[in-house]
């Protein structure tokens, strides 16, 4: 799917950020499932997968996606793929040190379904200590829950495994 | 609205009229946490709704211009939020009913793909909800004094609401929760409401769609 041109879009793709957590691009969150240019290079087709079904974050997304390819291309269609569904097995591993750099804990182990927990995370992102407790299950998006480290004492998201 | 479609009407009428529900507790719930929960779970509920009103038709005139009989949601989805424990005990309701319903259609392989993908992301999402609410349902009924009668008296309140949502399954998964929370029933074969389907609502329903309805009939059509 990637042509040497489509590397264009995906160039200008990695430098959307998500609008909750703008230390992740779109293409670090594996919301990106398909990319498509005509032959001319004119037009692009982005196909997006939505993290949550009701995650505010989704339309402004679709919207910065559009905006940044308007700079290269003359016509630019985003599309929405429900299935399969969006998973955090789809992070990659640079994401997920992004994350943890940024305080968020990033989403520990792959999900198993169907979905019995959302895992825990590894440590604090903090100060390192495994000593950490849920505070509350839901966090400040739909994608977090709010832990609390017992060394440090400091609160801080971790991104749930999902 | 093909007969076919009718149960699907029923699933996004409950989703959108609970989530309406539940954003009601946006800055009442008893903690900052619950606030959050309640309105990431609100969220969730409105998203899934939005996707199967869109595969149904256009979403706005379905959610923003029926009347409260053309409404097919479970009775359940529209009672007052009452107490905390009435709003945990209606939702652990609700999630056990979703959690027959989202794999069912995922399952369906003659279900619209669109529906199949809501149903996929949402099977999911439920899981979290259902982890949520039983545990809280548990907490509340095996708790203090005061916890556990306000729960029982919710449980007794709702439990004649259940039967638009209940079958083997759902009792299969609600009985153990309800039993460690040291709660009693009336039993499977209680006396239950079930006239949704039929249009007929309790009068709350009007209410509710009264204030979810009112800013898109006084200016039809606007946009952000």
């Amino acid at each position: 799917m990637v042509t040497a041109t489509a590397q264009t879009a995906w160039d200008l793709l990695a430098a959307v950020p998500d609008p909750e957590i703008p230390v992740l691009s779109v293409v670090d969150l594996g919301i990106v499932r398909a990319v498509e240019e005509s032959a001319d290079g004119r037009r692009v087709v982005v196909t997006l997968t939505p993290t949550y079904s009701g995650c505010p974050a989704t339309e402004v997304i679709a919207r910065d996606v559009r905006t940044a390819l308007e700079a290269s291309y003359d016509e630019v269609e985003v599309r929405t793929q429900l299935s399969p569904a969006w998973t955090t097995d789809w992070l990659s591993d640079k994401a997920k040190e992004k994350l943890h750099g940024f305080g968020i804990a990033p989403p520990a182990g792959r999900v198993t379904l169907p979905l019995v927990d959302v895992g825990a995370p590894v440590g604090c992102p903090q100060c390192g200590s495994r000593d950490v407790e849920e505070l509350a299950g839901f966090g400040s998006t739909p994608c977090k829950a709010l832990w609390r480290c017992r060394s440090c004492r400091e609160p801080f998201d971790y991104f749930k495994t999902h | 609205m093909s007969p076919t479609s009718e149960p699907l009407l029923t699933y996004a009428d409950g989703a959108l009229v609970l989530s309406h529900r539940l954003s009601e507790w946006m800055s009442n719930a008893p903690t900052m946490e619950e606030d959050i929960a309640l309105g990431n779970i609100a969220l969730d509920l409105l998203g899934q709704a939005r996707g199967l009103l869109q595969s149904l038709g256009d979403e706005d005139q379905l959610a923003y211009f029926r009347e409260p009989q053309e409404f097919r949601n479970p009775l359940l989805c529209e009672l007052p939020n009452g107490d905390f424990a009435h709003t945990m005990i209606r939702q652990l309701f609700a999630d056990a009913w979703f959690a027959e319903v989202w794999p069912a259609l995922v399952a369906d392989e003659s279900a619209d793909a669109q529906v199949r993908g809501v149903a996929e992301k949402a099977v999911k999402e439920n899981a979290y909800h259902w982890r949520h609410s039983s545990a809280w349902v548990i907490r509340l009924g095996d708790g203090t004094e005061e916890s556990q009668r306000r729960t029982q008296d919710a449980l007794d309140a709702l439990w004649p609401y259940r039967g638009e949502v209940a079958s083997d399954e759902w009792y299969a998964r609600i009985e153990p929760v309800l039993d460690e929370a040291t709660l009693t029933t009336p039993g499977r074969d209680a006396w239950t409401q079930r006239s949704s389907a039929d249009g007929w609502h309790t009068e709350h329903l009007g209410y509710l769609l009264a204030e979810m309805q009112s800013l898109a009939r006084a200016h039809p059509g606007a946009t952000w």
